[in-house]
């Protein structure tokens, strides 16, 4: 590179409008960056499900339970592998702003069918034995400063009378798949079953079965809804990650909201570097057509102003990646319990690197091709 | 002496392509800006404007929602006759109701949304007095009939009058379409509670919340402390208004949170726009500012006349922002209530106070903007400015 003398010292020509520029580049790729990151908390769910799982719930609605004798018959179902079942618990801790969700487990086949969650297995036997027991998450634990051992009171008004269920700490679980929800709450099924009113006994929320293999899905879902046809609880079964975006489309357009927003930056970005690149050039004409007067060609001049422009969207991209790098896991820290939590992930930055250092070779491309077809004596004469 | 106005009029003007970077900077701010507080307030307006003062609301202590409440009939007949409920004609205006959510169909993506569906009693449209029967005739108590709120009707498929819909394990038919002002009953289904019951498997003596007109609005505390200290009741009194300006606060603050980040950043970038506009503005204008400064305006002139161009950028800007955003105002949009477990259909809110609001957001970064390069022209030497070129 023998001209990055030339260019490094076109740059610091106007150091201010270099600042102001660089710091343009990076507003725009730390907001690139939060709306991307926001919108695939929305979406996670859908990304991080298991392919060979499926949910079934009961036809008319998610809050009718099923009977638990549904288990038997549908682990009797050929291609299932294994299927356990939940049920929402849906209890306040202190208040109701700290909410998290609280799922009443089956420890017999939890761990077989959630394999992705870990739990020390000495923690996970202590919490089999233990009825008052549970087991939260890395982040739950975390938001609430939560320790082993620890005792849990959680209000609950769902079943039968307003009554604080009082619970124990016995083990941490994490995710292991990258983006997972480590924020769940987990009770014992049997625990659960003892303390609801009558209606509610011997009753699941959900299943959720395990393949042999996640070709079988959609024939699996079927025999599942086919063997439970015509009886007084019918059932609906789907894939897990189409369960996971129909909740996610209930949320609303996210998607066209973020795009708007997204769109708004892009043009408004494109449109000060352009600017910023025009006006340099301008300023510039003389010296460009000494350039071209002493030798070098148009692609040579058309390089320069190329390389300038792509040198600050470099340096604009990196900073506003870096910052949001840092700064989103603070804003994830203070909006917990409204969103899923926020990652930044490496592809994600590498996309933002990739439309920085785009949006500025198309700004530096105009003025640029203007300064190759410029001619030396029109160059010359102009102030 | 100040600098004529005209002199920075003209100078935009001749400076257009560069202010004009400016100008767009600050107007998508500002549109950005107004757009999510407009979402917001949308949101909130329709679940406040649910509730009403004159109502009170029962449900089981510590229930954060209806759909988590529980209140059986013994209860209910052993607080109906209290002096503090208000009396109709055919007895006291209580209302115990049922409420569902159902999975139907969006129209939009043919995805299944949570649709709340409540148990009526025949007396609801006297204590829910800003509901009307927009289209058909209300449902009859003992048949299979739902009305419809008319978002519903919009939002989700399969439901025209005229037409069944199944619901539980019977088949309804569709009599009519109400209109709840913009309310979030517009996004309801209702039918009869004695039918919806037993059509999702729960008995006939059951309800979710009890709603109730209040004699008087003030009655709201005595009825309150009469139902809390009962030791047969388990239950909160809640004025009906209060349960939905609640039932608003998580997607609310969550627009708002979200939205207002996103409109700082960007009010960031949107200065660095400004700046570099007022900076090459002073910049390229070195001899005019020289020569003003020759023939006796003073430093703060300058700095003034400096600012004023600024702001006359950002105004231009923000007025931009506002008329371009505009056109969202009143669009329905649908997205679920955490809180409620069901889905809402809500409409952009701007207002004129959201507009002037924008318009401020504008002058500010206008301000911060111009600043600096005012005060740089007017510390400019004189007889530098001059020989420059």
């Amino acid at each position: 590179m023998k001209f990055s003398r030339l260019i490094w010292a076109n740059l610091k020509r106007k150091k201010v409008r270099l600042l102001l520029t660089i710091g343009s580049f990076a507003v725009a790729l730390f907001l690139f960056t939060f709306l991307a990151v926001v919108k695939s908390a929305f979406s996670r769910g859908e990304e991080i499900a298991g392919a060979d799982r499926l949910v079934t719930i009961n036809r008319i609605g998610l809050i009718n339970v099923l009977p638990l004798s549904y288990s038997d018959k549908i682990r009797a179902i050929p291609g299932v592998k294994a299927v356990t079942h939940n049920h929402w618990f849906g209890g306040v801790y202190q208040d109701e702003r700290n909410f998290f969700p609280q799922f009443a487990i089956d420890i017999e086949n939890h761990r077989q069918v959630m394999s992705e969650f870990k739990v020390p297995d000495d923690q996970w036997n202590n919490f089999v034995k233990d009825q008052q027991g549970c087991i939260a998450g890395t982040a739950l634990a975390k938001r609430f400063g939560w320790k082993i051992g620890d005792r849990i009171p959680i209000k609950n008004a769902l079943y039968g009378t307003t009554k604080t269920w009082e619970f124990n700490l016995d083990g941490i679980y994490h995710d292991e798949k990258e983006g997972g929800d480590d924020s769940q709450f987990w009770l014992q099924w049997k625990y659960f079953d003892e303390n609801v009113p009558s209606v509610m006994k011997s009753t699941a929320g959900w299943y959720v079965m395990k393949l042999d293999s996640p070709d079988d899905a959609a024939k699996v879902a079927k025999a599942v809804d086919t063997t439970f046809a015509n009886s007084s609880n019918e059932t609906k079964t789907e894939t897990e990650s189409a369960f996971a975006a129909g909740f996610a489309k209930q949320l609303g357009n996210i998607e066209f909201l973020i795009l708007a927003i997204g769109g708004v930056v892009f043009f408004t970005l494109l449109l000060v570097t352009g600017n910023t690149m025009a006006i340099s050039v301008r300023e510039r004409t003389g010296e460009l057509a000494v350039l071209k007067a002493i030798g070098f060609s148009g692609r040579a001049v058309l390089f320069f102003v190329l390389a300038e422009s792509l040198v600050i969207a470099l340096f604009g991209g990196l900073l506003g990646l870096g910052l949001a790098k840092l700064a989103i896991p603070v804003v994830g820290t203070a909006l917990r319990g409204l969103l899923p939590t926020l990652i930044v992930s490496v592809p994600l930055l590498l996309l933002g690197l990739l439309f920085a250092l785009f949006v500025g070779g198309a700004s530096g491309l105009l003025p640029g091709i203007g300064a190759m077809r410029l001619r030396v004596v029109d160059g010359l004469r102009r102030v | 002496m100040a600098i004529p106005l005209i002199y920075n009029v003209r100078s935009v003007r001749a400076r257009w392509t560069s202010a004009i970077v400016a100008v767009l900077g600050i107007a998508g701010t500002v549109g950005v800006f107004v757009a999510m507080l407009s979402l917001a307030r949308g949101f909130k307006a329709t679940l406040v404007s649910s509730g009403s003062a004159e109502n009170a609301m029962v449900m089981r202590a510590g229930a954060t929602s209806e759909l988590t409440g529980g209140v059986d009939l013994n209860s209910v007949k052993s607080f109906q006759d209290r002096p503090e409920i208000a009396r109709g004609s055919e007895g006291p205006l209580i209302a115990p109701e049922i409420v569902i959510v159902a999975p139907i169909p969006l129209i939009s993506t043919g995805t299944d949304a949570n649709v709340q569906v409540r148990g009526v009693t025949k007396n609801v449209l006297q204590i829910r007095r800003n509901i009307k029967i927009a289209e058909g005739r209300m449902l009859t108590p003992g048949l299979a009939e739902v009305v419809v709120g008319k978002n519903a009707i919009k939002s989700y498929s399969g439901l025209t009058l005229g037409s069944t819909i199944r619901l539980g394990t019977v088949n309804w038919a569709m009599v009519g379409v109400f209109d709840a002002g913009g309310t979030s009953f517009d996004s309801e289904v209702w039918a009869d509670a004695k039918l919806l019951g037993p059509a999702y498997g729960r008995g006939e003596n059951f309800f979710q919340s009890v709603t109730m007109r209040l004699a008087n609005p003030d009655a709201l505390q005595s009825l309150r402390d009469a139902l809390t200290t009962d030791p047969k009741l388990n239950v909160d009194v809640t004025r009906e208004l209060d349960y939905y300006t609640k039932q608003s606060g998580r997607l609310t603050t969550l627009i708002t949170v979200l939205g207002g980040l996103v409109a700082a950043v960007m009010a960031i970038g949107a200065v660095f726009g400004a700046l570099n506009t007022m900076y090459s503005a002073v910049a390229e204008r070195g001899r005019e500012i020289g020569t003003m400064r020759a023939i006796g305006f003073g430093g703060p002139s300058v700095v003034f006349s400096f600012m004023i161009e600024a702001l006359l950028i950002a105004f231009i800007g923000g007025l931009i922002g506002c008329i371009a955003v505009l056109p969202v105002n009143g669009l329905t949009t649908g997205a679920m209530n955490f809180q409620t477990f069901s889905h809402v259909a809500f409409a952009f809110k701007i207002t004129p106070e959201l507009l002037i609001k924008g318009i401020f957001f504008a002058l500010i970064m206008g301000v911060v903007g111009g600043l600096l390069p005012a005060v740089r022209a007017a510390a400019q030497p004189v007889a530098s400015a001059l020989r420059s070129l």
